[in-house]
C-alpha cells in the first residue's frame, strides 16, 4: 500500500497525529504519548494496515526531546511505516510498553532504557541490558559527559 | 514401585537457578544465561547480555561515515562482508552515488563467499556442539579456502574492510576467478560429505529433529529473521524481498522450512550453502570491466533525513538506520542487528526441553555475540 493510502487510513483513527512524508522514504507518523498503545493495537490488528513485524525500535535524544522511533513492517502487504513518539521530560521520561503487541519490543525496551534512561510502563523486565547495574548515566544521550572517550574533540 | 512412590513422597524437589556462562563453549562467545531448572527440564531462560557492548553506535555518532565502516567489521565478524556493505550502500544511497555494474557484481560474489565461510563454520561447531568433534575439522578444512581468497584480495582474511563509499577498497586480484571456480568445484564434492557425515547422522537427527519448535506466527511476532525465521516459513531473504548489489540479476532460490524445529533451521543453512554456490557461479564468469571505485567527495556529507538500509547476512535481517543533520558525521546511527532480534525466541525454543537441547537451540540460531552486544 502506498504512502498516502496509510496516511488516509491512519490519519482516520485520531484527530492528534502528525504525518511527515519529506526527508524519508516511508510515510512518518508521529503520536502522542497517550494514545501510542491505541494506535500501535490499530496498526497491527487492522486488516488494511496489518503492522505485525516490529523490524526495529530506536531511542533517539533529539537535543530538548527524546523519543523512540519505531519501524514496523506488515508480512502480508510488505509496507513499512515509521512510528514516533516524543516527550520534553528528560528527568523521568516514559512511554508505555508495546511488548504484549510485538513481543520483539521485550529486548528493544530494555536496550532505549538502558541506554537512554527512557522507561516503559507495563514492561516485565525493564533492565540494564548491556551496562552494569550500577552504571551512572545514560550514554547514548547527547548531554552525557564520558571523560574517558579519546574520540570526542 | 510401592518403595518409589514412598521416596517420591518423601522427598522435597524445588526449582533451582544455574548460571551458564558467560566463559562457556556452548554459548560462543562470552554470554551468560540465567536458567530456571527442574531438574533437568528448563523451565525460563533470561540472557544476560552485554559482556562484549562496545557501544559502537556512539562512536559512530563522532566519526565520519568513511570511517564507520571500519567499525562494523566488529559487530557480526562473521558476516563482515554484508556490514561494510550495508552502511556503504546506504550512504551511496542518500548521497547519490551510482556506482558502477563491476562493484555491484564484486559485492555480490564477495557477500556469498562470506556466507559461505560463514555457514562453514556453523556447521562445524554445530557438529561440536551435539557432541561430533570431526565436523570441526571438516568445516575448517574448507573455510580456509575462502579466507586465502580472501586474503589475496582483500589484504585480510576476516574482518575485510573491503566495500567502502563507491566502490571496493581494491581491484581483483589476477588469481581471482580461477580460485574461486576451483573452490566450488572442490566444495560441490565436499559438501555431499557433511550430508553423509552429520546430516544423516542418526543421533544428530534424534539430537535436532522435533526440538525448539517455533512456528510462523512466534517468529514474526518475536521479530526474527535470518534462515532462523526462514525454518519456521516465514519468508524474510533481504536478497528476495528487497534486492540490493546484484541480487536482482541472478536466479536463486529462497529456502524455506516448516517444521520450525532444530533440524529445518540446520536444514535450511545447508541448502543455503548450495544457493550461494549458484549465484557465485552465475556471477563469476561475467564481471563486467570497469572501475573498480568511483569518484567521491573527499568529505561525504548526508542531506537532512532518515535513512534506512537493509542487507541479509549470514544471520539475517541487518538493518543500519541514520538520522542526518547535514553534518558529515551521523547524528544518530542504529544497527539493528540479526542476532539481537533472534534472542527474543531463545525462551519459547527451550521452555520444557533439557539443558543439552539448549546447546542445539542455541547453536541452531547461530548468534554471534558481538553482533547481540554492539
Amino acid at each position: 500500500m502506498g504512502n498516502t493510502e496509510l496516511k488516509n487510513i491512519i490519519g482516520s483513527w485520531s484527530e492528534n497525529l502528525t504525518f511527515v512524508e519529506e526527508g524519508s522514504e516511508f510515510l512518518i507518523v508521529e503520536v502522542p504519548a497517550n494514545e501510542l498503545r491505541d494506535i500501535a493495537e490499530k496498526l497491527k490488528t487492522n486488516k488494511d494496515t496489518a503492522f505485525d513485524y516490529l523490524f526495529s525500535l530506536t531511542g533517539v535524544d533529539y537535543g530538548t526531546e527524546l523519543g523512540i522511533v519505531y519501524h514496523i513492517e506488515s508480512t502480508t502487504h510488505n509496507h513499512m511505516i515509521v512510528m514516533k513518539v516524543k516527550t520534553e521530560d528528560r528527568e523521568t521520561p516514559n512511554f508505555d510498553t508495546v511488548t504484549d503487541i510485538w513481543a520483539a519490543a521485550y529486548f528493544n525496551e530494555s536496550e532505549a532504557y538502558d541506554l537512554f534512561g527512557i522507561k516503559f510502563n507495563g514492561h516485565k523486565n525493564l533492565r540494564r541490558i548491556f551496562l552494569d547495574d550500577d552504571w551512572k548515566g545514560w550514554p547514548l544521550r547527547k548531554d552525557y559527559v564520558d571523560e574517558f572517550n579519546m574520540l570526542t574533540r | 514401585m510401592g518403595n518409589q512412590q514412598f521416596l517420591a513422597d518423601k522427598i522435597r524437589t524445588e526449582e533451582y537457578l544455574l548460571n551458564m556462562g558467560p566463559q562457556h563453549p556452548a554459548t560462543h562467545g562470552v554470554m551468560r544465561m540465567v536458567l530456571k531448572l527442574d531438574g533437568e527440564e528448563i523451565r525460563d531462560v533470561e540472557p544476560v547480555m552485554g559482556y562484549i557492548h562496545r557501544s559502537i553506535e556512539k562512536m559512530c555518532e563522532h566519526v565520519s561515515y568513511k570511517q564507520a565502516i571500519h567499525l562494523t567489521d566488529r559487530l557480526d565478524y562473521l558476516s563482515s562482508h554484508m556490514n561494510n556493505e550495508a552502511v556503504a550502500l546506504l550512504v551511496e544511497k542518500a548521497a547519490g552515488i551510482e556506482v558502477n555494474d563491476r562493484i555491484k557484481v564484486i559485492r555480490t560474489i564477495m557477500a556469498e563467499l562470506t556466507r559461505l565461510a560463514s555457514h562453514q563454520l556453523w556447521w562445524a561447531v554445530m557438529g561440536m556442539d551435539t557432541g561430533a568433534l570431526t565436523t570441526f575439522f571438516y568445516g575448517f578444512r574448507d573455510r580456509e579456502l575462502i579466507n586465502d581468497i580472501f586474503e589475496e584480495t582483500c589484504g585480510s582474511r576476516l574482518t575485510m574492510n573491503y566495500s567502502l563509499i563507491g566502490g571496493v577498497r581494491y581491484d581483483l586480484h589476477e588469481n581471482f576467478v580461477k580460485r574461486v571456480k576451483d573452490f566450488i568445484a572442490h566444495f560441490k564434492k565436499k559438501l555431499p560429505e557433511y550430508d553423509n557425515l552429520l546430516s544423516n547422522n542418526v543421533i544428530f537427527r534424534k539430537r535436532t529433529e522435533g526440538i525448539g519448535i517455533l512456528t510462523k506466527e512466534q517468529v514474526i511476532d518475536f521479530g526474527m529473521n535470518g534462515p532462523t525465521a526462514r525454518a519456521s516459513g516465514f519468508a524474510c531473504d533481504i536478497r528476495k524481498k528487497l534486492p540490493y548489489s546484484a541480487y536482482d540479476k541472478v536466479d536463486f532460490q529462497e529456502i524455506l522450512a516448516t517444521e520450525g524445529d532444530a533440524f529445518a533451521r540446520y536444514k535450511v543453512r545447508i541448502l543455503e550453502m548450495w544457493e550461494s554456490m549458484s549465484i557465485i557461479e552465475q556471477l563469476i564468469d561475467n564481471i563486467p570491466e570497469g572501475e573498480h571505485r568511483v569518484k567521491t567527495k573527499a568529505v561525504i556529507k548526508l542531506p537532512e533525513g532518515e535513512f534506512l538500509q537493509r542487507v541479509e547476512t549470514a544471520r539475517g535481517d541487518l538493518g543500519v538506520y541514520v538520522i542526518s543533520d547535514g553534518k558529515k558525521n551521523p547524528y544518530r546511527l542504529k544497527f539493528r542487528s540479526p542476532s539481537f532480534a533472534n534472542m527474543h525466541g531463545l525462551n519459547t525454543m527451550s521452555v520444557g526441553t533439557k539443558i543439552a537441547d539448549l546447546v542445539v537451540n542455541f547453536s541452531t540460531i547461530d548468534v554471534v555475540v558481538p553482533d547481540i552486544d554492539r
